[in-house]
């Protein structure tokens, strides 16, 4: 089991609120995004579910038992930090059996699931080392084992791929998500990179200053934004935002339009511009179009379009694909 | 980009460098040199050539028994420095990693009491330790320096502390370590350089402490420092014997110090160059 509950939960430093009253529900085996700009609260959020912070009012309820006064260690959570906080003094090995250690488990025991966790995470060769002598990557792995071995009733990841390369973000990427598959458990992951949210959610939490605009799968937020916020910080590249005539005969405040779905022609369309910057990856065209009446109005193309800087293009959105906002930014 | 440095700027810093260790060296030098004079050479005035007699040396082990004070030097240090390490240790925990708005005040509050004369505090301290039957006993003395050197013991072991990253102590926490389970496998053995700085530091500083060993012990709890003092005044000025005994006591710490001076460096300047 690993189903996580959060009842009017709380949190304020001082006068400062962090966190407003929020209610959460998170599913056993759910793979849980909460994602947001920094400062929106997100790992506050995670900190409070793993103990590491009090909660100012609310409960906070996992597999059904209150946990919000108990402390980190009884609640029976794993977690993987940003800075991976491995032990340094400690080898590879150590540092993967300390959970057991502490939990009073045998030798025997403790090095039979330490080689386990070592098999999974390919991490076997590298037990005798020390944390200083492993690569980032290496380094997530044993933080990863570290948290696999305790056998939580949830994961908690606080941005871990955010120390790696890009390449390597890729990867591992790819690697929690597996780990997800085969071990079929909750995993609560935090991050401000909006790509990673959508790759590897089952159900995005969007939060801002705090609270929560949106809970859905990555595909129902890309499509149904609840209001301009997620609107603009889902999807990549982001929305693209008009407001004036074009938005008020379509009977909203602004209209909101992806850049994947603008049509874009070089005879005829509805917003005239001229392109500022053309980037072409072979597989997509980015264009930053200067329009006449609109801004610059960002448009991304499939394959290779035969534009460049200072050519005059005509845009046209998809009429399905218009987003529609009120004056208080909620989606109509 | 290093700058270039001309010969003649690096001859005059030696020079310059080698006068001022000189002239910081010369009193335990000359200390060193009397005691392996005779008495009358000792008092014949200034003079850098001893007649190398070990006859001061026979004197004072035969005047009195060096072990004992040294044994009390020995266990005193040791003692009161472990027991600093014990009180201090948990203190510089809850300072570095669960700070309130006022730790800053208490540190400095605490630092603050090495500022004061402990001249001032004299007839106190010599009453309450007449009270409670402390006068010359080595429990009392231990406790006394091991409170005189509580203010640098925390605040040397604080400023390690900030420099672990607090994750690290979550993540112990996160993985079932109690408190003490946090300090023991993960805080003390990470702060280990730091810990032992430490620990040499108030060993050479309770070694050397006099004010408060001269005036509260005797014979039981008396270390090196009573026994040079007791040269100095009943027999006159036997400048040999008082040097020889000098030597005697602070050889022992000398020569720690010696082959510690790497830790200790690195003790006294941590956190100054980041």
């Amino acid at each position: 089991m690993g189903t996580i509950q959060l009842r009017d939960v709380h949190k304020a430093f001082g006068a400062t609120n962090i966190i407003p009253k929020l209610d959460l529900d998170i599913e056993d085996g759910e793979f849980v995004v909460f994602v947001g700009p920094s400062g929106c609260g997100k790992s506050t959020l995670l900190r409070l579910i793993a103990g590491l912070e009090d909660t100012t009012s609310g409960k906070i309820m996992i597999d059904g038992r209150d946990v919000t006064n108990e402390s980190p260690a009884r609640r029976k959570l794993a977690m993987v930090f940003q800075s991976y906080a491995l032990y340094p003094h400690m080898t590879v090995a150590k540092n993967i059996a300390f959970p057991l250690k502490m939990a009073g488990e045998s030798q025997s025991e403790i090095d039979k699931k330490v080689a386990n966790a070592a098999r999974i995470l390919n991490l076997s060769n590298y037990l005798e080392r020390r944390p200083g002598q492993l690569s980032g990557g290496q380094r997530q792995r044993v933080a990863i084992g570290r948290a696999i071995v305790r056998q939580p009733s949830a994961f908690l990841f606080d941005e871990p791929l955010s120390n790696l390369d890009a390449a390597l973000r890729g990867t591992m990427r790819l690697e929690i998500s597996e780990l997800h598959q085969s071990l079929g458990k909750t995993m609560v992951y935090v991050t401000h990179d909006q790509v990673e949210a959508m790759t590897m959610a089952d159900k995005i939490v969007v939060l801002n200053a705090g609270n929560i605009e949106q809970v859905g799968s990555p595909m129902d937020l890309y499509r149904n934004p609840r209001n301009l916020f997620v609107a603009g910080f889902i999807g990549s590249p982001t929305m693209n935002f008009v407001e004036g005539r074009a938005a008020e005969a379509l009977g909203a405040k602004t209209i909101g339009v992806r850049p994947e779905h603008l049509r874009i022609t070089v005879t005829n369309g509805a917003w005239r511009g001229v392109v500022g910057v053309a980037e072409h990856l072979g597989s997509d065209t980015f264009l930053h179009v200067h329009t006449d009446d609109h801004g610059t109005i960002n448009v991304r193309a499939g394959g290779e379009i035969p534009v460049t800087h200072g050519d005059v293009v005509f845009l046209t959105p998809e009429p399905a694909k218009i987003h529609r906002f009120d004056a208080n930014g909620k989606a109509l | 980009m290093a700058r270039a440095v001309s010969t003649r700027t690096k001859v005059s810093y030696t020079i310059a460098a080698w006068v001022v260790a000189l002239l910081i060296f010369f009193p335990i030098l000359y200390t060193i040199i009397t005691s392996l004079k005779t008495e009358g050479e000792a008092v014949a005035g200034f003079n850098l050539i001893p007649s190398f007699t070990l006859d001061s040396f026979r004197d004072v082990q035969n005047q009195q028994n060096y072990m004992k004070p040294f044994m009390n030097s020995v266990i005193l240090s040791v003692g009161s420095t472990v027991l600093g390490l014990i009180v201090g240790i948990p203190a510089a925990w809850a300072m570095a990693f669960s700070p309130t708005k006022r730790t800053k005040d208490v540190l400095m509050w605490m630092l603050s009491t090495k500022m004061m004369p402990a001249a001032a505090v004299l007839v106190p301290i010599y009453l309450i330790f007449l009270r409670l039957g402390l006068m010359d006993t080595r429990v009392g003395m231990t406790v006394l320096l091991m409170l005189i050197n509580l203010p640098i013991i925390v605040w040397m072991l604080y400023t390690y502390f900030r420099e672990i990253p607090g994750e690290i102590l979550e993540a112990a926490r996160m993985d079932g370590a109690s408190l003490w389970g946090e300090i023991w496998h993960v805080l003390t053995p990470m702060a280990v350089p730091g810990i032992a700085s430490t620990l040499l530091l108030n060993i050479i500083l309770a070694w050397n402490e006099s004010f408060w060993t001269i005036r509260l012990t005797t014979t039981n709890a008396a270390p090196l420092t009573a026994f040079i003092a007791s040269f100095s005044s009943p027999q006159g000025l036997f400048w040999a014997k008082l040097s020889a005994a000098s030597v005697m006591a602070i050889a022992p710490i000398l020569i720690m110090g010696w082959f510690s001076q790497k830790q200790l460096v690195r003790g006294l300047t941590f956190g100054a160059v980041k």
